[in-house]
């Protein structure tokens, strides 16, 4: 685990979720049909509703014990 | 070297300096900017690969809303807006050699078949219309099972944060 802060890990996923869209729009480009388009914006939906309940996660979370250190929950490791 | 290739290649450099600073900086508010700039960089990329639908979705659910939730999450869950500590992964070592090696073999593969042949294109741009018959033509269901999504995730998203 290479960072602690919640919040920055779901930054990295959507860094993921960008590669992604750009590999699909630019083979879209190559085909020249709107299948990539289509599915990059359905990407884009998802991301976005994923970092909606991500952050509603990491909000309770914060709430209940004061910290969103992954370092810090780890009650189920191991 | 035509504009296309000169602004493609301004455009990746600074996507590529924003996504290594936003992994490897100590500030979270840092790294939701540096995300920002990853964004943008990405909707420009789509304007040059001529699909401009995407491009401004981009811009306005990734930069608009997105990173204002990540923003608002930063500042809620009162995430350290000094300093962290920075990386703890012990495997650094041995995790960054190997991706180079990665980096390297897959470039090489890439360069070794095609050589300097260019991708062909179709030729043909796709416009807005087109994509709006793709979705609500054959891919209708991804569309309905996506508003279902959208659907529970607000609704989950409230009944996590709210105070009863």
């Amino acid at each position: 685990m290479a960072r602690k802060n919640a919040v920055l890990v779901l930054m990295s996923i959507e860094l993921i979720l960008n590669a992604v869209n750009l590999n699909f729009v630019a083979f879209a480009l190559r085909n020249g049909n709107a299948d990539g388009h289509t599915f990059a914006l359905y990407i884009i939906a998802i991301a976005a509703a994923e970092v909606g309940v991500g952050l509603g996660m990491v909000l309770l979370i914060f709430r209940n014990r004061r910290t969103i250190s992954l370092d810090d929950l780890s009650e189920m490791k191991g | 070297m035509v504009a296309q290739n000169i602004g493609f290649a301004i455009i990746a450099t600074i996507m590529v300096v924003g996504a290594l600073r936003v992994v490897t900086t100590k500030n979270v508010v840092h790294a939701a900017l540096w995300l920002v700039v990853v964004l943008a960089g990405a909707a420009a990329q789509y304007i040059l690969l001529a699909a401009e639908f995407v491009a401004v979705t981009q811009v306005l659910v990734y930069i608009g809303a997105v990173m204002v939730l990540f923003l608002f999450g930063t500042m809620l869950t009162r995430s350290r807006i000094g300093r962290d500590s920075g990386l703890n992964n012990s495997y650094a070592k041995l995790g960054i050699p190997v991706a180079v090696v990665l980096f390297a073999a897959m470039s090489l593969a890439l360069a070794d078949s095609f050589g300097t042949e260019k991708m062909p294109t179709d030729g043909s741009l796709v416009s807005t219309q087109q994509i709006s018959d793709q979705v609500f033509g054959p891919y209708l269901l991804p569309f309905w099972a996506l508003s279902f999504v959208l659907l529970a995730a607000v609704i989950g998203a409230i009944v996590l944060a709210r105070k009863d």
